[in-house]
């Protein structure tokens, strides 16, 4: 199972492959460590996956998982594997900004559960990684900090909003990440940069510690290169948490233990409403190619209907901002974040000075829809019919899942598209999640993975999966890696990357 | 049907209230977050987590507790408990609320369609209850003045944030300031008795908002309302209904017309003032909580709540008049509150001399009578005396076999009620007891004949008034521990047999 691979590059290893090397100690969590913070170092300056990179924590930790992996004692496939954290995710004492301006210097006296199981798991966080503003954007460029750039092509988006997590993982800068999916912020991002994300059943993984975007459609997800680690990051931060409500009850089954590469009669459904006319012909003939591919691995395919999948994006772009409104009415200055109440004439004021400054275009704008849709005399009129079409769209899944054990679709109509094209169109940016949203409205999981290559850039394919049932999808996707190897090819950052020497002198400064 | 009250204008005036009480409930800790609730006078924001202050990424979980308190309320104000019930989001900007929105119920709230009945002209009138729903108390802004500037800021104090609270609101079923009075003391008694509720109106632990019309008798169409706030006792409820009546009714004599508005009582001037016009009122943008998932509430849970609760006042009041044969009076005083209705029953039980009817009839006296007079005098409730029910009954059982007499037994009273000592301590402490012994008594009226001559003299002459005045002379010199009745027979017999 072993690719071949430089052992100077241990970057380019898998969770899975380092996990054994660890315990063989051919490797320490401090080298593997090590290795990732010089990545970043090389790379990151033309990335710009991370906003902030903790690497005396990280070494820290990874001495802690060196003893723990010494002792050979609570090891866990993620013992010593240097991962990074979307910086929605609240982390104790390490700033987290949701790539706000009205949180640049937030500090949190507490970490996301998440954050928590990780740590539990014995696995490194190298920093906090980039993405769009409070997660509401499709390209990472509404950061209050910089665009991310696609590792693929430094001139196009990774996607969005966790556009940070898939791009640092493309780029060999973290062996897993955490990202957020409201309206397919973890597939989306993963299909344009050559990753596996998921997006987990509604109620699979705690919120608590999630900065909130649209609370009802949130879900934290792994990004990772292989199915494999995706079910390995999966299985350590999925369960029931008590202090999240709408968390489910629900046991978690081994995940890597349903990685059989077994997928003969596997049932899969190809909804006509995801094949339709202005997707990239590119991206339907990777589509269709990896189609074929699980055909000859013995799944059978079946052509069924998701009759309401047109009035997904408007209802969600009802119901998450919204939401939104709401979860974002917090941030006022009074009591954390930016504030210029001393320089406001009175109350009001200073809410109107603070929340003009501390939010972007994008957020604003969410806002101000949200707002208004649910404003006395137009709430049965938005809001209420935008549930009413959630309703439908759930309804579509189960009779669809009453044919079928999974979806197959194109992840996003397009591949990566170039900085600064949608910029100004708002509404061809929110055309990006046409095919990841229903999912989110449905609270059903998906994952996006490799399927291929159009024009030099990735294609992403989805699988979604019924409630709960993260581990066929996983499955489909795994099986699918094993007899393709678009998932092992890298992208060339070679001349993005700093010179070893510039690298090696600021890491002699950079460490104690 | 419809009760006087005593505004004068009312003859042709017909006055509307409806209320909406808030109160906090006696959960250990707030609504959503692990917090202790008891704050009291603790320093300010010691009561506080990330939930309840709002920080990023925080979500409230239920306290099943308070679900229990609304639903045990509900029941007692005889209101639908629906299956369903869910949390929304009450969107406002202001500093008091940390996440920008209180999390309240909009249209599916725990309790709905209840009632309860207040006495109106010697028979009861029964007042609709719309609903009962469940939310989260807001911080406090305390406000300043800095001494060196002169410049005003205000401080947010969040230990009150998140404190649950129960709203229930009235349907416009008074017709008087009293009647307002009224519900608000039986919904006060309701709520003490259930246990869920401090009932304190001027610690603000239950807080009462007035909505108020007025229209022409006859008429069908409610009036105009105003909303009142700021009402911190029973009777400033009362105070400023009535003069709010009388204020929309002079406008409405005047030509004039009433504005919908939110209107403030100032306890000190007896008025109200505009706070708020409808123009101005906030578009709540009410959604449903989707931190929380709805709340089912399984019938099994509800009847184990309803078995838990314990007699109210109405079934106690009744029970009180059958069951001890007390005066309406006498059950209505005693069962106001729950604390002097069960320290009233614990006297009964130890009272030993007479028919349950005789033991109840002299507990309620001392009950109702002097032991009331001395908490009112003390400002102190029956929870903080320190009297025990069964020190009480070992008074009432000295005076029934005689060993002490009335007098003494007021004195007792007041001494234990002071010192803390309980009344029958004192009697053995003191030896106390009616000097009842003749042999005595004879030797005592010897010697009060002997040293008042003039007045046995007057005695020999007729003068009935004589004995008075050597009665006295004897009760002073037994210091009042033999009765009269013992004394007078005594003395004339011995003044009897002088004559001779
Ligand atoms: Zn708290």
């Amino acid at each position: 199972m072993t690719t071949p691979t430089m052992t100077n590059e241990p970057w380019r290893w898998t969770i899975a492959e380092t996990a054994e090397k660890l315990r063989a100690k051919e490797i320490s969590a401090v080298e593997l460590t090590q290795a990732h913070l010089d990545r970043i170092r090389a790379v990151d300056g033309a990335v710009h996956a991370f906003l902030r990179v903790t690497a005396d924590e990280a070494l820290a930790e990874a001495k802690a998982a060196d003893e723990r992996l010494a002792r050979g004692q609570d090891l866990t496939p993620l013992t010593g594997i240097p991962l990074a954290l979307k910086d929605v995710l609240v982390t104790e004492g390490i700033t987290t900004t949701a790539g706000s301006r009205f949180l640049e210097h937030f500090v949190p006296p507490y970490s996301a559960t998440v954050v928590k199981r990780l740590r539990a798991a014995g696995a490194i966080s190298l920093g906090k990684l980039n993405m769009d503003e409070f997660a509401m954007g499709s390209s990472t460029e509404n950061s209050a900090y910089g665009p991310t750039h696609n590792p693929w092509d430094l001139d196009r988006v990774p996607g969005g909003s966790s556009g940070g997590s898939a791009a640092a993982v493309a780029a060999g800068e973290a062996m897993g990440t955490l990202g957020s999916d409201t309206g397919g912020s973890i597939r989306q991002p993963a299909a344009l940069t050559n990753t596996v994300g998921l997006k987990t059943t509604y109620g699979r993984v705690s919120r608590y510690g999630l900065i909130a975007f649209a609370s009802s459609l949130d879900q934290i997800g792994p990004f990772t290169r292989t199915a494999r680690d995706c079910a390995l990051l999966l299985q350590h931060i999925a369960g029931y948490d008590p202090n999240d409500s709408t968390s489910a009850d629900v046991s978690v089954p081994d995940y890597a233990a349903q990685l059989t590469g077994d997928i003969k009669g596997l049932k899969i459904g190809i909804p006509k409403e995801y094949f339709v006319e202005g997707t990239e012909p590119g991206v339907v003939k990777v589509v269709e190619e990896a189609i074929a591919t699980l055909k000859t691995l013995g799944a059978e395919f079946i052509d069924i209907s998701l009759p309401h999948t047109k009035y997904g994006l408007p209802a969600y772009y009802i119901i998450a901002p919204a939401e939104a409104s709401a979860n974002l009415a917090r941030y006022d200055g009074v009591k954390y974040g930016l504030s210029l109440r001393a320089e406001a004439a009175d109350l009001e004021d200073a809410y109107m000075r603070t929340r003009q400054a501390g939010f972007g275009p994008e957020v604003r704008r969410r806002i101000m829809l949200g707002t208004y849709a649910l404003s006395s005399g137009y709430y049965d009129a938005y809001y209420k019919r935008a549930e009413q079409v959630r309703t439908l769209i759930r309804r579509d899944f189960d009779a669809a899942f009453a044919q079928c054990d999974v979806i197959i679709s194109p992840t996003s109509p397009t591949v990566a598209f170039k900085l600064g094209a949608r910029v100004d169109d708002p509404y061809a940016m929110y055309l990006s999640d046409l095919f990841t949203i229903p999912a989110n409205l449905a609270g059903i999981c998906g994952v996006s993975f490799q399927g291929g290559f159009s024009e030099g850039l990735p294609v992403g394919v989805q699988l979604l999966g019924k409630p709960f049932d993260e581990g066929t999808i996983l499955r489909a996707a795994d099986a699918f890696q094993r007899v393709t190897d678009y998932h092992t090819r890298w992208p060339n950052l070679a001349a993005a990357a700093k010179p070893k020497g510039a690298t090696k002198a600021k890491k002699a400064g950079g460490k104690k | 049907m419809t009760a006087t009250t005593k505004a004068p204008a009312e003859t042709d005036y017909e006055i509307v209230i409806g209320l909406e009480v808030h109160t906090q409930l006696l959960t250990q800790s707030k609504m959503f977050c692990p917090c202790d609730a008891h704050y009291a006078d603790d320093a300010p924001n010691s009561h506080v987590c990330m939930v309840c202050m709002g920080m990023p990424g925080v979500l409230p979980v239920i306290n099943q507790r308070a679900v229990e308190y609304t639903i045990m309320t509900g029941l007692a104000l005889h209101c639908e408990i629906p299956e369903l019930s869910k949390f929304d989001r009450k969107n406002y900007f202001y500093p008091d609320l940390p996440k920008g929105y209180q999390i309240s119920q909009y249209d599916l709230p725990f309790c709905r369609n209840g009632w309860l009945e207040i006495p109106v002209d010697g028979s009861v009138k029964r007042i609709g209850i719309t609903r009962a729903h469940l939310e989260e108390d807001t911080g406090r802004l305390l406000h300043r003045t800095d001494p060196a500037t002169g410049e005003a800021y205000s401080l947010v104090d969040l230990n009150r944030a998140g404190i649950p609270l129960l709203e229930i609101v009235s349907e416009p079923d008074m017709r008087s300031p009293e009647e307002a009075r009224l519900y608000m003391q039986k919904l006060r008694s309701i709520l003490v008795y259930l246990g869920v509720s401090s009932g304190r109106m001027e610690e603000g632990s239950l807080r009462c908002d007035a909505n108020i019309s007025v229209r022409p008798r006859g008429q069908k169409e409610f009036g105009t309302k105003t909303e009142i706030k700021n009402m911190n006792s029973f009777r400033s409820v009362q105070r400023a209904l009535e003069y709010e009546a009388e204020r929309q009714i002079q406008v409405l004599r005047e030509g004039g017309r009433i504005v919908q508005e939110t209107r403030g009582w100032v306890e000190a001037k007896g008025v109200t003032v505009s706070q708020r016009t409808k123009e101005e009122a906030n578009d709540y943008r009410y959604f449903p909580e989707p931190d929380l998932p709805p709340v089912v509430l399984s019938r099994a849970w509800i009847d184990e709540i309803r078995a838990k609760m314990p007699e109210l006042p109405d079934a106690k009041r009744a029970r009180f008049m059958s069951e001890y044969g007390l005066s309406e009076y006498d059950a209505t005083v005693l069962t106001d509150e729950r604390a002097v209705a069960d320290y009233f029953e614990a006297t009964v039980r130890d009272v030993t001399k007479g028919d349950l009817a005789s033991r109840a009839k002299s507990a309620a006296n001392w009950i109702t009578g002097d032991l009331a007079r001395l908490l009112n005098a003390a400002g102190s409730d029956i929870t903080q005396c320190k009297i025990t029910p069964a020190g009480l009954a070992g008074l009432i059982n000295a005076l029934d076999s005689g060993t002490i007499s009335g007098k003494q037994a007021k004195d007792i009273l007041e001494r234990a009620f002071a010192s803390g000592d309980q009344p029958t301590e004192i009697i053995q402490r003191e030896g106390i007891a009616q000097v009842s012994d003749a042999g005595t008594l004879e030797a005592v009226a010897n010697q009060v004949i002997a040293a008042n001559p003039k007045a046995v003299e007057d005695y020999r002459k007729g003068k009935a008034a004589a004995v008075q005045f050597l009665i006295g002379q004897v009760m002073r010199q037994t210091k009042g521990s033999a009765k009269p009745d013992v004394i007078q027979p005594i003395l004339v017999r011995l003044l009897d047999a002088l004559k001779e």
